[in-house]
């Protein structure tokens, strides 16, 4: 039996439709991960809310101090080609450019890949790590709130998000002129595939030492996973190269399992190399 | 669809390759590892590259969409003749579409311009090198 299908006008108009369909509902955004869950069985709708007709869903604003916002909608290629996130954020174009394949790219919006909550995902583990917040409507007024995106993803393809809430736009904070961000991913198979590993961070270096400091390793745990123990380690630190000590310590912060891309002790291993890397690149 | 307007009544479960290929007769595009990763369902959608295995076909209303059927590619069709772009040829249409959408975005490209937008496309005949060949010959470069 096929699913019905709708194609709401407005944000107020679909979340109108979930709350009456409920877990009969899915919604459908760029479409990737949908039609692989689709054909895996994974979910069997009864009503698919494509979201392609909202207004304002693909729009890409930088605000006067750097502060960027990035709707739910926007694809990838989009995002990363959009000359206000060049401008604000060249690390996040970066990261969003290493998600798979142009193909990929051209379909997929960020907003989905917040939403889908894949932890191997590039650019839900680099928004964390910029300290990225979700607008998140719900309710007959479509009335906005803001949620990290760290509280959003609470666990394997699992967000706090409730059955009737959307994702509206990602806000980006801005930058301080001390600003440094980095998006290093490691893939053991093929360079379009997902991280074995990838290692987000950002921090301020302020007179030599590091502030703000936030990592977040993707591909390494059920959702992007903090690297509490080594920001912990550098709080203050001089930014001077000296790395390896810290490092080590994000083996206590990642939960990996074993699988084709790597045994969980190999992604430890690689969790350390790799967060040193981003800590130089940082530095440098 | 390729230039001209297309009417299809299909539930959101059906992907844009099943209707290319079962309903509107376009065989053109082919169906290889059905999870996005192989690129040889690769079409235009208003001009930018993506695999049809992925699309829903609800997707598409309103959209340009173009197969191998209908693009304009002559240049690149000879180049991967002449210069040995394809053997089999199972993943041609999907490489010349991958590679017409290239030149819209880089006219001119670079070596690793190449090498990034076609890392999609997969092939087991050439070694890749044929088709970057073809690539710069239809690019004058």
């Amino acid at each position: 039996m096929s699913a019905e299908y709708h194609e709401p006008r407005g944000w107020a108009e679909a979340i109108a439709m979930l709350e009456k369909h409920g877990d009969d509902a899915v919604v459908l955004a760029g479409g990737t991960a949908y039609t692989l869950l689709l054909r895996q069985g994974l979910i069997r709708p009864a009503h698919v809310v494509g979201l392609r007709r909202l207004p304002g869903a693909t729009r890409i604003d930088v605000d006067a101090h750097g502060g960027l916002s990035i709707g739910a909608m926007a694809t990838h290629t989009h995002s990363l080609r959009a000359e206000t996130v060049r401008g604000a954020w060249p690390e996040l174009a970066d990261a969003l450019a290493k998600v798979a394949t142009i193909r990929i790219r051209d379909q997929a919006t960020v907003g989905g890949s917040v939403a889908h909550a894949d932890p191997a995902s590039d650019a839900p583990a680099m928004l964390c790590a910029l300290g990225a917040q979700a607008v998140v409507v719900s309710g007959p007024d479509a009335a906005p709130r803001r949620v990290p995106v760290d509280a959003l993803l609470v666990d394997l393809f699992t967000t706090s998000l409730a059955p009737a809430e959307l994702i509206h736009s990602i806000e980006i904070p801005a930058r301080t002129p001390w600003t440094r961000a980095v998006y290093l991913k490691y893939t053991s198979r093929s360079v379009d595939d997902y991280a074995t590993v990838s290692v987000a961070a950002r921090a301020d270096i302020v007179d030599g030492a590091f502030r703000d400091l936030r990592i977040f390793l993707a591909g390494v745990g059920p959702k992007p996973m903090r690297a509490s123990s080594v920001e912990n380690a550098l709080r203050g630190a001089k930014a001077d190269g000296a790395f390896a000590e810290a490092a080590a310590l994000v083996r206590g912060d990642v939960d990996p399992i074993d699988d084709v891309r790597g045994s969980a002790s190999y992604k430890r291993e690689m969790s350390r190399v790799w967060t040193e890397r981003a800590l130089r690149k940082l530095a440098a | 669809m390729n230039g001209a307007p297309q009417s299809v009544v299909v539930g959101p479960e059906v992907r844009l390759i099943d209707v290319l290929r079962d309903q509107l007769g376009l065989l053109g595009t082919k169906e290889g590892c059905s999870v996005g990763v192989c690129g040889a369902c690769s079409v235009l959608v208003d001009g930018e590259v993506m695999s049809a295995c992925l699309l829903p076909a609800v997707s598409m209303d309103g959209m340009d969409v173009t197969t191998i059927e209908g693009v304009a590619a002559d240049r690149l069709q000879e180049a991967f003749i002449t210069e040995g772009g394809f053997q089999c040829g199972i993943c041609t249409p999907g490489q010349i579409v991958s590679a017409v959408a290239l030149l819209m975005a880089h006219p001119r490209p670079t070596e690793g311009d190449i090498r990034e937008w076609m890392t999609g496309n997969l092939c087991r005949c050439t070694g890749y090198r044929g088709i970057e060949r073809a690539i710069k010959k239809a690019a004058g470069i």
